[in-house]
């Protein structure tokens, strides 16, 4: 039956998650977003209690590729559901420590879904990070400039990556890099990059408004060679498929980065809250918003579009588990999550005053770090265009 | 149309046949101590009064300027029609024929997974109401909303679908064994995809019957659920909202004062559908200088109770569900016709009118969904075919955002608005989850519209297209309380 509360099957999940973000994160919140670039040495206890419960099959709190599941025709809630409803805990406690969960790379993702048995085990507890911006190319991953030239049993890299996130404290870095240019997409492939590999060198870790607690690196390649061994996925140009598989791990990710959001906006409205309700602010559910205190008129609005981005949110994760396509409620999810989180977290530092703004409290820190997650993963610009596309049936030609 | 006042049509009687009386003629009334009730004292006659100024815009030299006259005369029909009042339709008499000994409840179900997929008893509900919304309701939408009235053929196929027996229980010959309040999104939902202004017309009077299924005690539904279940059910009418501003539903002005053997009830509601037809209303009114619950009552009122008068109530949508306004004058109803109703099947304790409340909004974000759903299906198609600069229009950032936007906004209001059903129908708090819903569906509902219009530019503007229509319907959403339920 048509039912949108969680099953109880996936509380333990959500509370140990909630438990990580209410204990580990939050008291250490504020340091690390002041020490920015200092390792939250914290977090490799948890990193091992984390892979300690994976291995006994008891936790649920990885970055495990999310692989499509098989259709069965039965109402599945699985490993898409519960990691975005852990992802939200987590970020109800931190979205920079999160990112800064070691062995939790976006690279670890990619790795997981798209690497053969082989690459599966050689890079099993490594911590791998992703490199797919470069100084000229964000939203056009199509046409990044990093290339690859094979030469022998190694290919060739070169070229320049920035905003690498976890690329200071990973191990190993996923670059995109293209066979040949002039194929265009179809020769763009992903390689695994050990740290410590001669010409790969870290070059720059960005200053940044939010999200401090996670270091975001820039690389230059300069005639670095990795073995071809570490090609991920197929090494061969296909016109279709190669760039599509490699998009495909964003079809999943996207509703974890909506997660994401979902996670810091609850942070701000329940600060908001109690902050409204010391304050003698009585929010009504039943009573006519003109009847009530602006204060909570605008937190009743607020609250429903949190609402709307959460079920979104849980909606594409629940297609992915059962094996429908949801490449157009990922994109809504996110773009409604990613705008939903600024202006919930903005709002809310309104709302709390001074107190929203002071660094006594997390409020203002919340409104800094919601920023790039309407941004990094597909901006809102490229949301909405994905959705209009498939709503339109418009080709990337016809729909610029 | 050539009079306002429709005549009440001839009802097949449930127990008792009675004679059928134009609704000019003074009702039946029901008790003695109705027929010696004293009329107010100072009161205009408000039928002297509108007449005067007509007559003396008659008069007037200015009118026989040439094509003056027939647009002054069609101004001062307009004048009377909103200024006269009629008394309401005459009732059926609503009698017993057997007698509950206690109240049936629908059961309650709790589920454990995540799920957005209907069941298949739903679906099969669903894909009939779908036809019946794109073949029928749908093509006759325009010419209901310039007539501001629904061919009686399509609320009669909408009793036929079933559509008033969702919530009662099958054990009173209705089709619910469950709580169906995901079952009444969804067919709202559908409706509303043909016609918002139709589909409510077509709804309207299952509210009652829901409401006397879920709170009503064993007398009422013994008394009135038959009649909703037989051939010819009654037009009714769940009534909440009043005519000034701020209104607020918790705080109601129409008053029911203890009398003796029951209650006086006095007030006005506005944007009653198809008032003037109703033989039965459910009316919330504050019970003063009396014991109990605090808040609202509903009093169940039947049509032909002295002291009702209905008048036409135009509005900016909705037009196809002809409103009215309902004035109830010192209007003596018996005890039982109160809703009592304070604990559930399971214990618990309920306040119904809080609980229809919310389920009223529900069901008019189920409504908005469906009516928003409606927009979006007809701008897509319309901005690739639109031609302007060379290409279809749709191939604009500006335009292509705005349909992304409309859409992704459009689903967070459906899930919103299933979270919330979903949650009443397993017998859980809603409260937070109607008020998530009815806050997004106001506000994207409506924007959703305004974009629509915006999205065929000047063509949006004429009743050539339907989304003017839409545009006012929509915004009924943010004022409407009651009328409906889930």
């Amino acid at each position: 039956m048509i039912n949108l509360e969680l099953p109880r099957k996936l509380k333990p999940a959500i509370d140990q998650a909630s438990a990580v973000a209410t204990s580990v994160f939050r008291p250490i919140s504020r340091h690390y977003d002041r020490a920015e670039h200092a390792r939250p040495s914290e977090l490799d206890m948890l990193g091992a209690v984390v892979d300690g419960l994976n291995d006994a099959g008891q936790g649920e709190a990885g970055a495990a590729g999310v692989r499509r599941s098989k259709g069965t025709g039965e109402n599945r809630n699985g490993s898409n559901m519960s990691t975005v409803l852990s992802i939200i805990e987590c970020c109800w406690g931190d979205v920079g420590l999160l990112l800064s969960m070691p062995k939790q790379g976006l690279g670890n993702s990619a790795i997981a879904s798209v690497a053969n048995d082989e690459q599966l085990e050689r890079y099993k507890g490594k911590w791998a990070a992703m490199a797919i911006t470069e100084p000229e190319c964000g939203s056009d991953s199509a046409a990044i400039r990093t290339t690859a030239r094979l030469d022998g049993d190694h290919y060739v890299l070169n070229g320049e990556k920035i905003y690498v996130t976890a690329g200071d404290r990973c191990d190993a870095v996923v670059v995109w890099a293209t066979l040949d240019r002039s194929l265009g997409r179809a020769a763009i492939k992903s390689f695994v990059v050990d740290k410590g590999t001669p010409g790969f060198e870290l070059v720059r870790l960005e200053h940044k408004l939010g999200i401090r607690a996670s270091d975001t690196a820039a690389f230059v390649l300069k005639d670095v060679r990795v073995p071809k061994e570490n090609l991920l996925g197929d090494p061969e140009i296909k016109p279709e498929g190669g760039f599509a598989g490699v998009m495909q791990t964003f079809d999943n990710t996207r509703p974890l980065v909506a997660g994401m959001a979902v996670g810091v906006a609850r942070a701000a409205l329940d600060e908001t809250r109690a902050l409204l309700e010391e304050a003698g602010v009585v929010i009504d559910y039943d009573t006519p918003a003109e009847h009530q205190l602006a204060a909570a008129a605008t937190f009743i609005r607020l609250e429903s579009e949190w609402e709307s981005a959460y079920l979104l949110t849980l909606r594409s994760a629940w297609m992915a588990d059962n094996a429908q396509p949801n490449s157009l409620e990922a994109s809504m999810a996110k773009a409604k999550a990613g705008r939903t989180a600024v202006a919930v977290t903005l709002t809310c530092v309104e709302l709390a005053g001074s107190l929203g703004y002071s660094e006594d409290q997390l409020l203002e820190k919340w409104a800094r770090d919601s920023k790039i997650l309407d941004i990094f993963e597909g901006t809102q610009q490229i949301q909405k265009l994905i959705v209009a596309r498939r709503l339109l049936g418009l080709s990337s030609q016809e729909l610029r | 149309m050539t009079t306002d006042v429709p005549a009440a049509p001839a009802r097949t009687p449930v127990s008792a046949p009675r004679p059928a009386t134009p609704a000019s003629a003074a009702p039946a009334r029901s008790s003695a101590a109705n027929r010696a009730k004293p009329t107010r004292k100072n009161q205009p006659n408000p039928m002297a009064a509108a007449l005067a100024v007509v007559r003396r815009i008659a008069q007037s030299p200015l009118l026989d300027r040439p094509g003056w006259r027939p647009r002054a005369e069609r101004a001062a029909y307009h004048a009377t029609k909103t200024g006269l009042s009629t008394v309401a339709a005459v009732s059926r008499t609503f009698e017993a024929a057997t007698r509950l000994t206690a109240p049936q409840r629908p059961s309650t179900r709790r589920s454990d997974l995540f799920d957005l997929t209907p069941t298949e008893d739903q679906q099969m509900i669903l894909d009939v109401v779908k036809d019946f919304a794109a073949e029928q309701v749908r093509p006759a939408a325009a010419d209901a909303d310039t007539a501001s009235a629904t061919p009686d053929e399509l609320v009669a196929t909408a009793v036929e679908l079933g559509m008033w027996q969702l919530s009662i229980p099958d054990t009173l010959g209705g089709l619910a064994s469950e709580r169906a309040a995901t079952t009444g999104v969804l067919v709202a939902e559908h409706l509303a995809h043909g016609d918002l202004g139709i589909a409510v017309a077509c709804l309207a009077p299952a509210s009652v019957a829901t409401a006397i299924s879920l709170w009503g005690s064993a007398e009422q539904q013994s008394t009135y659920l038959p009649a909703f279940v037989a051939d010819a059910p009654p037009r009714a009418a769940f009534a909440v909202v009043e005519p000034h501003a701020l209104f607020d539903p918790f705080a109601v002005r129409t008053t029911a004062r203890r009398v003796a053997g029951g209650y006086v009830l006095d007030g006005v509601k506005s944007l009653v559908p198809a008032a003037a037809r109703c033989e039965l209303f459910l009316v919330a009114a504050q019970v003063v200088d009396g014991a109990g619950p605090a808040g609202p009552a509903l009093f169940v009122v039947e049509s032909g109770t002295t002291g009702l008068s209905v008048e036409a109530e135009p509005a900016m949508g909705l037009r196809a569900a002809q409103t009215g306004r309902l004035t109830l004058a010192s209007v003596t109803v018996p005890e039982r016709a109160r809703i009592t109703t304070t604990t559930q099947a399971d214990g618990c304790t309920v306040d119904p009118y809080r609980e229809a409340v919310r389920l009223s909004r529900v069901a008019w974000c189920a409504l908005a969904v469906g009516t928003a759903q409606a927009v979006v299906d007809y701008v897509v198609p319309y901005v690739n075919d639109r031609v302007a600069f060379g290409e279809p229009v749709s191939h604009r950032q500006g335009v292509a955002f705005t349909v992304a936007d409309m859409a992704t906004e459009l689903e967070g209001m459906r899930l919103a608005t299933y979270r919330a059903a979903s949650r009443a129908e397993q017998g859980l708090d809603f409260s937070r989850e109607a008020a998530l819903a009815r806050r997004l569906c106001k506000d994207h509902g409506m924007q959703i519209g305004s974009d629509g219009v915006q999205m065929l530019g000047g063509h949006g503007f004429v009743k050539e297209h339907p989304v003017e229509r839409w545009y006012r319907d929509l915004r009924s959403i943010a004022v409407m309380e009651g009328v409906v339920l889930v």
